[in-house]
């Protein structure tokens, strides 16, 4: 690991000040970071802590019936907050489906959003990335590439985003508060992350200095409560990145469903909305045949970037099967096993 | 760069100071605290050997810069016991042969009292094992894990009714 200056900062705009210089990088609690940083794939010249800034712990409801959750807020302690589970159990599901118990301890919401892909060409400082090193190419292209991107990727770079949280999150329309040196913006988390075009080195729509201080869920967010699932396939049963997941969020009435939102994970650089299928599924009456439509839809403009064309089909049954558990309705629990389709529970 | 830092350890407050920012709370344990018990297998947050209690909730201390953990309250194996006896998550490791090589157990140990802490698996096999899914055992000895976890969770909620009554 390469040395760094470590500051800690008392305020958003001393730790804004602080993070403005070339090098610099936010800490939080660190799991993404420190382990990039000892496989020499991030090179901070300055770690700028913010896990002591005041204030970004905390999960607000808001007057309009909006929930604002702080950049700092542990993903164990979001997942298990009982309303916030009750009000987006597909959220909770996410979090709880991924990494393992210590990680989720300590892992920060903001974090969450600003962690980078495991492409494992990306992890190895001796092999060429784009996104490491603009311009070196991009050995995941003729490398194992089974896990890589299906929608949205470039000849520059096919790593996927490996974030189970913002999988619902974008299908629930959340928005991310910023402050920059520019002052306080906000940004819907769909436009956070980039596809990588010709730019892979570009990760997010942030600017130096920005910090992402909290993460808002509208109020209609909370409308999809009774019907809202995340599922995600792994190549073990815990404890391990999505190969392909699905968030499925209905809103079901006389029989119909009156509003749709579906999301993908591990198949883009980014957390993919899938608008196409919400569309074929607004107004139809909830059925296998729709749902395979809608899965279809989904997956429309897939092409494969290697040996990864049965992400494709998966991807699409990992759909029809959010979709079919979303319509029976969220169990009143969170499954034994979130997020997976093995769990013993029948019906889970 | 001197990085002084106040940490309590297994009860005892120490006052340290850092040369180096990079040090991580596992190798603060392990190489200048002479606390070996803490293990290192991985060193990136994929094994659990690590795993330390850190204002009650366990982490991998192998991903947390002690510099950033200045003030907190941290237990490891060797603080869990009392006097000469064995803390009852320890005793049920070796009821259930939750081990074989051994290497991991300070981890798995340290993770199954963290877990019953955060009381979310209740007595459901299912749940203990996707709870304790962040400690890995090379030797396989997954099953004794699971029951010792959940005979130590069903003694210490014995105790607890039994204190309060």
């Amino acid at each position: 690991m390469m040395n760094f200056d470590y500051v800690r900062p008392a305020s958003v705009a001393d730790a804004i000040a602080a993070a403005s210089e070339k090098g610099a990088s936010y800490l939080a609690s660190g799991t993404n970071l420190l382990d990039l940083m000892k496989g020499g794939v991030s090179r901070p010249s300055r770690l700028v802590d913010v896990t002591r800034l005041p204030g970004l712990d905390r999960i607000e409801r808001l007057a309009d019936g909006s929930l604002r959750i702080g950049a700092l807020v542990r993903n164990a302690d979001l997942a298990h907050d009982a309303e916030f589970a009750r009000n987006y159990p597909a959220v909770a599901e996410a979090l709880l489906s991924g990494a393992s118990a210590q990680l989720r301890n300590a892992a920060t919401v903001g974090g969450n959003l600003m962690q980078r892909t495991r492409c494992a060409y990306f992890y190895d400082a001796g092999s060429a990335c784009n996104r490491r090193w603009p311009g070196a190419g991009c050995d995941a292209l003729k490398g194992e590439n089974r896990l890589h991107a299906v929608l949205g990727w470039s000849e520059g770079c096919i790593a996927t985003h490996p974030s189970d949280f913002c999988v619902p999150l974008v299908g629930l329309d959340a928005i991310v508060e910023i402050e920059g040196k520019g002052g306080r913006r906000e940004l819907p988390l769909e436009a956070l992350h980039r596809l990588p075009g010709e730019t892979p080195e570009r990760e997010t729509a942030l600017e130096r200095g920005d910090l992402i201080v909290a993460l808002r869920l509208p109020t209609e967010a909370k409308g999809f409560a009774r019907h809202a699932r995340y599922i995600k396939v792994r190549e073990r049963t815990s404890y391990a990145f999505a190969v392909v997941s699905a968030a499925a969020s209905l809103r079901i009435e006389d029989g119909r469903i009156r509003d749709a939102r579906l999301a993908l994970g591990g198949v883009a650089a980014k957390p993919w909305r899938a608008r196409e299928a919400e569309q074929v599924l607004a107004g139809a009456a909830p059925d296998a045949a729709v749902y395979r439509e809608a899965a279809r839809a989904a997956l429309s403009g897939a092409k494969p970037s290697g040996d990864n064309a049965f992400k494709i089909e998966l991807a699409q049954r990992i759909v029809v099967r959010a979709l079919t558990l979303a319509a029976r309705g969220t169990p009143d629990r969170i499954p034994a096993l979130p997020g997976s389709p093995f769990s013993s529970v029948a019906g889970a | 760069m001197n990085l002084p830092l106040s940490l309590t350890i297994n009860g005892v407050r120490r006052e340290i100071t850092l040369d180096d920012p990079r040090v991580t709370l596992l190798d603060l344990l392990r190489e200048r605290l002479d606390l070996t018990g803490t293990k290192k297998g991985c060193d990136r947050g994929q094994c659990g050997a690590c795993t330390i209690l850190v204002d009650g909730r366990r982490i991998n201390s192998c991903l947390a810069l002690a510099v950033s953990h200045d003030g907190a309250e941290i237990t490891t194996i060797e603080g869990v016991g009392c006097g000469g006896e064995l803390h009852p998550v320890q005793a049920a490791f070796i009821a259930h042969d939750g081990f074989q090589c051994g290497f991991c157990t300070p981890g798995q140990i340290m993770s199954g009292i963290g877990m019953i802490g955060e009381g979310q698996a209740g007595d459901d096999p299912e749940r203990v094992r996707e709870c304790m899914s962040g400690n890995l055992c090379r030797c396989g000895a997954y099953q004794g894990i699971t029951e010792a976890v959940l005979e130590a969770q069903s003694n210490m909620t014995a105790t607890k009714q039994r204190r309060s009554a």
